[in-house]
């Protein structure tokens, strides 16, 4: 708890000292932010320095460019406006691409592909409520999900439901279950995590490989994951200002190479336990 | 200029404004509360409730807000025990543990305004209370509080004005008042600039509204800042 309030101070800390001037002219040298606490993807260890999937992979994707990369830890929550602002040039933090977030910047194509699960106390009842352990892919809207979003709506009624803001699980909260549920928006995917435990909130909703990483902490084995998945966005990419065309190309290459070698199945293997990998 | 998406958005933060004010006022008036308590209790020359009113002012003022927010929020919750007494319906809510934090806090400084406001009570005047032969309470209600108040209302002015600013911390709760709504429009157009202005026009206009309040109590309370009553009558101007 105290380590999770010292972590957040560090991450908000981090963002206040990153501000100077990006520029991707020189494309030898890139400034990557990534959030530093959305284990396993990114997250900061004791000593602050950033570790996970995505550290490891934005290495590797500057490796393959030839480029020197600097990786920074950001606020989730101003992420997008920071990059237009030129504060660094790209952004490898979990997202994944929508309609919103294409508006306003530029995405290489996914890295990686993993659905959003429901968290929820052990013998909350939630896990009878949601009998349901289907992936359901949302992406295409027409699909036949509209069925098990109604069921989701009647099962959660009158639920309090938490998400950190601004990700892809919060806009599924808000497009399909607002009525049903109360939603807490929280900074971290932590914070809803520990208001769980503390029984502020029924459930919270997240990518599955970071509630699976939370649950093997020894305080979250009170929690379980319930009822069923759903694909949100068509995978996570590198999000890039939309005028460097030159970056994204380069991105995209580096992208092929360590999806078609095997370098990603081994990497997402070894963070999550499953291939996760972009088939070429 | 977004015109239209500035109107928009205005209209959204101003749904946050009755819980900003709620948090503010009720903090306020609670701290108030509390902090006339706390100053007497270090007026009172008595040890036992000196020291700990000292302490709590000190430890309440020497920590950030955020980190007290933040200690109600996600300390307390921790501790099983908390969770199982009778406070947890009460702390099991962000409001409430909002408005707990920004009372303690306030009650602090506040604690020092109004110690100061005493002091500032010149000795003849209670000198002269006492040679006309108030009684300790008479000599309170009449002369020290209301001078006191007097003195204390600049500086409470300014306390009023932090908190309302204050109560912005909430939103890291989860509570969705002015800026917490302001955080949740920007996760959803990315267009945090006309949105934090917009939301900063809605403070400054809050705080516009409190300072003409205070200015407006400052000289309602100051004899000698409005014009003697003849002037009133209308005969003033012809003397």
């Amino acid at each position: 708890m105290i380590r999770n309030i010292i972590l957040a101070a560090a991450v908000s800390l981090a963002g206040l000292y990153s501000n100077g001037e990006a520029s991707a002219q020189d494309a030898l040298h890139i400034r990557i932010a990534t959030e530093g606490a959305y284990a396993p993807w990114n997250y900061t260890l004791s000593d602050g320095t950033l570790a996970g999937y995505e550290i490891d992979l934005a290495k590797e994707l500057c490796k393959r460019m030839n480029a020197q990369c600097e990786i920074v830890a950001q606020n989730w929550d101003g992420m997008l406006p920071a990059l237009n602002a030129g504060k660094f040039d790209a952004i490898i933090a979990s997202m994944g691409v929508t309609p919103e977030r294409e508006k306003v910047a530029a995405f290489s194509d996914p890295y990686s592909t993993a659905p959003n699960a429901f968290l929820a106390l052990k013998g909350s009842g939630l896990a009878q409520a949601l009998p349901w352990h289907d992936k359901f892919d949302l992406r295409d809207k027409a699909s036949g999900s509209k069925d098990i979003v109604e069921k989701l709506d009647a099962a959660l009624k009158g639920k309090v439901l938490g998400i950190q803001g601004s990700t892809t699980a919060g806009k599924f909260v808000d497009e399909y279950l607002k009525d049903a549920v109360t939603v807490r928006s929280y900074k971290t995917q932590d914070e809803a995590n520990l208001d769980l435990l503390a029984g502020r909130i029924d459930l919270t909703m997240a990518n599955i490989t970071v509630l699976a990483e939370a649950l093997k902490k020894p305080d979250m084995a009170e929690a379980e994951l319930v009822g069923p998945t759903f694909l949100l966005a068509s995978g996570t990419s590198v999000a890039l200002r939309k005028s460097d065309t030159a970056l994204k190309d380069k991105f995209n290459a580096a992208i092929h190479a360590v999806n078609a070698d095997g370098f990603n199945k081994a990497l997402t293997e070894k963070w999550f336990g499953v291939d996760i990998s972009v088939k070429n | 200029m977004d015109l239209p998406f500035l109107y928009e958005t205005l209209l959204k933060l101003l749904t946050g404004v009755p819980l900003t004010l709620q948090l503010a006022v009720s903090s306020v008036g609670l701290g108030a509360v509390l902090a006339v308590m706390l100053a007497l209790a270090r007026l009172s020359g008595l040890r036992l409730l000196a020291w700990p009113a000292s302490f709590y002012v000190f430890i309440f003022r020497s920590t950030p807000l955020l980190v007290q927010i933040f200690l109600i929020y996600h300390g307390l919750g921790q501790f099983h025990a908390v969770r199982t007494s009778f406070l947890w319906p009460l702390l099991r809510e962000p409001y409430w543990c909002a408005l707990i934090a920004l009372t303690l806090n306030t009650a602090a400084y506040s604690c020092e305004i109004v110690r100061g406001a005493l002091l500032s009570v010149p000795s003849g005047q209670i000198e002269a209370a006492r040679a006309c032969g108030m009684s300790s309470f008479t000599l309170h209600r009449r002369i020290v509080f209301p001078l006191a108040l007097r003195h204390a209302l600049p500086g409470y002015g300014n306390e009023f004005i932090l908190m309302i600013k204050s109560t912005a911390l909430a939103s890291i709760i989860t509570l969705m008042e002015v800026t917490g709504l302001a955080a949740q429009l920007i996760s959803e157009s990315f267009r945090a600039i006309e949105i934090l202005i917009v939301a900063a026009a809605i403070y400054l206009s809050m705080n516009f509204i409190v300072t003409r309040l205070v200015q407006w109590a400052e000289y309602a309370l100051s004899a000698e800042l409005r014009p003697p009553p003849a002037a009133a009558s209308g005969q003033g101007a012809t003397l």
